[in-house]
């Protein structure tokens, strides 16, 4: 008798309906341990995100984070291999905004819809705001966003006699020319890697895909096109034949020690670029827009999401969280100490956004800056490009049998593109 | 003595009638304490390694990859739609010229580096089982970089190369020459990859080796002095074939090993430039661990390495049998 009594109350307590977390009384009540895969770097963007979490932790006490830093190469591939076991997987993920769709369409993430990890989705920017849709629902909330852009370094082109950065390709082969002429200095540190090739061929009105027609466009004449500036940027020695492994660090390392004046990056890389010696006067770094194309100047969104596990123990409490860390005013303080963008309209009102200089500049370089493909493959399309890049830097390949062979591997990854 | 006699005589009539040809019953019946025995070990095998070796060769016959191998995570439901498509992936591989570049690699890293392992290896050991001085501290600084682990060590020789900031273009510079992109391209990669992974392997040929040298009896070399012969010939008639044995195991196992020698190849150079230096195991993985993963295929890939590798193991068994070693 006893045992039928417990067991219908227990048939009682579990099988009732889970409220819909919006209706939750009150969210200080709600108690747990969220595990957060962090992706920034631990040194210089670390603290910044540890100090919101004792914010966070002070609002709501009934909830402890656990922060766990995983390197941003290593951490789709390891949230991969933990949501299929279905062990280990944190919480909540720092996902980069290419990889949020793929994560979707495995079935990893927690739909985010009239959740309330989404505050007024209609603050946020719609560039980063479509990378968190798949299939017409909400996987992700957007946290920052970033894109490329042209940093130089102000003191050696001044020197090379150039006040001002240059506005297009061809400027931009002159102006490093005239860098390794006058200053001993290279012109332009190339980092191998596809990412980087983007802004060179949005330049000329290439793109790597169609989705609209499910097309792999990447082999266009247009994209030669850009490849061919690539090569001629290299063989005229504007740029130095850059290392194919490490060559992110190189480049990065080459800007801060003043031996090299420019360098294609974002946001992301300002922290860690102002540690340098030649940029201990911040004012020193100029930052403008990619370098324009014979069609216009375009560099891709990038960006970083935070979304749920869908095996989470503990998603009401991860729901707070993200609401949290992207309210406007987490991204102010963001913006403020260490420069990476807000992705919410109103986080820009914010004097202490404002008052950054970085994404002051950054801001209208985002705002002409062109959304990628969010398909679940497109986090695959990055190694047959980086493998041409690679041939190409090599002298192995020229621009058109190079994009010709990444073309064949993408009708490999997509068989049903034309 | 007579009932004894008749007893075993029924057990035996009973045991034919019961069992008729029955020859493992009778001997399971003789032996139940050795299967009870082994029955445990035998479990485990069955579980770590007959188990997901199975699932493999059943995954390289499907064409699962993550996105169709059903499971259900939260509120996420997934069904299974992966099928059975038979020798399709097997198929695709063997008849893909990227499989033929890999194995090509593969055969000349594997044989290069073992070559050079054993002759390194060799030289190494006959010269450190000579009495000389601080004996015992080359042979801890010979050992030193199998201490090391393949990380560790990938990472620094990696840092070693750096064509703009390593050591050794930096010592080529101060020589007067110009910087090598060492990793950049295909062949000086190639060798680079090379010349880690025999920096790392030499240490356990030598050791082993050294062992396999000091365990020829010394009256051999004194008999083969007093009948005058010379260094190269006491090499070639004592040294060699005393170590037949060691060496014939050593070189199994180092084939073995450098065949499938991943973490050298994936963190020197992660395959580049391009995938030139990829071998076949960091291909398979690249499969089974990029993008959205392919179960299926890399499993095929990792069947055909294995069969590849019993075969030469058995080819390899063979022929030392029939040129007379015990084993």
């Amino acid at each position: 008798m006893s045992l039928t009594l417990a067991a219908a109350a227990c048939g009682g307590g579990g099988g009732e309906p889970a409220a819909p977390a919006t209706s939750v009384a009150d969210p200080m009540k709600i108690t747990g341990e969220v595990t957060w895969w962090d992706t920034t770097r631990p040194d210089s963007e670390g603290p910044t995100f540890q100090a919101l979490i004792k914010e966070f932790e002070a609002a709501y006490p009934g909830i402890k984070v656990k922060y766990v830093n995983v390197p941003s190469d290593q951490a789709q591939n390891q949230f991969q291999t933990a949501a299929q076991a279905g062990s280990g997987a944190p919480d909540v993920i720092r996902s980069e905004v290419a990889w949020t769709s793929q994560f979707a369409s495995l079935g990893y993430l927690q739909p985010l819809d009239g959740s309330r990890a989404v505050d007024q989705p209609g603050d946020f920017l719609p560039g980063p705001s479509s990378s968190t849709k798949y299939n017409g629902k909400t996987y992700a909330v957007p946290q920052v966003t970033d894109t490329l852009a042209l940093l130089y370094n102000k003191r050696l082109l001044k020197e090379a006699g150039h006040e001002e950065p240059p506005k297009t390709v061809a400027e931009l082969k002159q102006t490093a020319l005239d860098v390794k002429a006058k200053t001993g200095a290279e012109g332009l540190a190339l980092n191998v890697d596809s990412y980087f090739l983007l802004p060179f061929m949005y330049g000329e009105g290439g793109d790597l895909l169609d989705v609209q027609n499910k097309k792999i466009v990447v082999d266009s004449p247009a994209n030669v096109k850009a490849m061919e500036t690539v090569a001629d940027l290299i063989s005229s020695g504007a740029a130095p034949k850059p290392a194919t492994t490490e060559s992110y660090a190189n480049a990065m390392t080459a800007l801060k020690e003043g031996k090299a004046a420019m360098i294609y990056n974002g946001p992301w890389a300002l922290s860690e670029i102002y540690q340098g010696k030649e940029f201990q006067d911040k004012a020193n770094l100029g930052i403008a827009p990619v370098p324009a194309g014979s069609v216009k100047a375009g560099a891709p969104t990038g960006g970083w999401n935070l979304a749920i596990y869908a095996g989470s123990k503990n998603i009401p409490a991860a729901y707070e969280f993200v609401r949290f860390m992207t309210t406007a005013k987490a991204q102010a303080k963001i913006a403020k100490e260490i420069s990476l963008l807000p992705t919410r309209t109103s986080a820009y009102a914010d004097p202490d956004v404002q008052g950054n200089q970085d994404v002051a500049v950054f801001k209208p370089i985002m705002d002409t800056a062109m959304p990628r493909p969010w398909i679940p493959e497109g986090g695959q399309l990055f190694q047959p490009l980086l493998e041409g890049y690679q041939d190409l830097v090599g002298g192995k390949s020229a621009p058109a049998d190079m994009l010709k062979k990444v073309s064949e591997q993408y009708h490999g990854i997509m068989k049903d593109w034309s | 003595m007579a009932v004894s006699t008749r007893n075993a005589a029924a057990a035996d009539a009973r045991g034919r009638r019961r069992a008729g040809p029955g020859r493992l019953r009778r001997s399971f019946g003789a032996h139940w304490y050795a299967w009870a025995m082994v029955a445990p070990v035998l479990a485990v095998m069955l579980v770590l390694i007959g188990w997901p070796l199975a699932r493999g060769v059943y995954l390289s016959l499907t064409d699962a990859t993550e996105a169709n191998i059903g499971r259900t995570i939260g509120v996420n439901v997934i069904p299974s739609t992966y099928e059975f498509v038979g020798l399709d992936n097997y198929l695709r591989i063997l008849t893909s010229e990227l499989f033929w570049d890999k194995l090509l690699w593969t055969v000349i890293w594997t044989v290069a580096c073992v070559a050079l392992h054993y002759g390194v290896g060799l030289a190494l050991a006959v010269m450190l089982n000579r009495k000389l001085r601080f004996r015992s501290v080359y042979r801890v600084l010979l050992i030193l970089p199998w201490a090391v682990p393949a990380f560790v060590a990938a990472f620094v020789w990696r840092y070693l190369y750096n064509s703009d900031y390593g050591v050794i273009n930096g010592m080529l510079k101060l020589a007067g020459l110009g910087p090598v992109g060492w990793l950049d391209d295909p062949v000086t990669a190639k060798a680079a990859v090379i010349a880690v992974n025999v920096w790392i392997g030499v240490p356990f040929m030598m050791v082993a080796l050294l062992g396999g040298l000091q365990s020829i009896p010394a009256e051999l070399y004194e008999a083969a002095e007093v009948d005058g012969a010379g260094p190269w010939q006491r090499f070639r008639a004592i040294t060699l074939p005393g170590l037949r044995q060691v060496s014939s195991t050593v070189i199994l196992l180092g084939t073995i090993w450098t065949f499938n020698m991943f973490p050298i190849i994936f963190l020197v150079t992660r395959g580049g430039p391009g995938s030139e230096t990829e071998i076949l195991v960091t291909y398979a993985f690249r499969e089974a661990f990029t993008g959205i993963r392919d179960y299926s295929g890399s499993a095929a890939w990792g069947v055909i390495i294995l069969l590849m590798l019993v075969v030469l193991a058995v080819g390899y068994r063979r022929t030392l049998r029939s040129q007379g070693d015990p084993w």
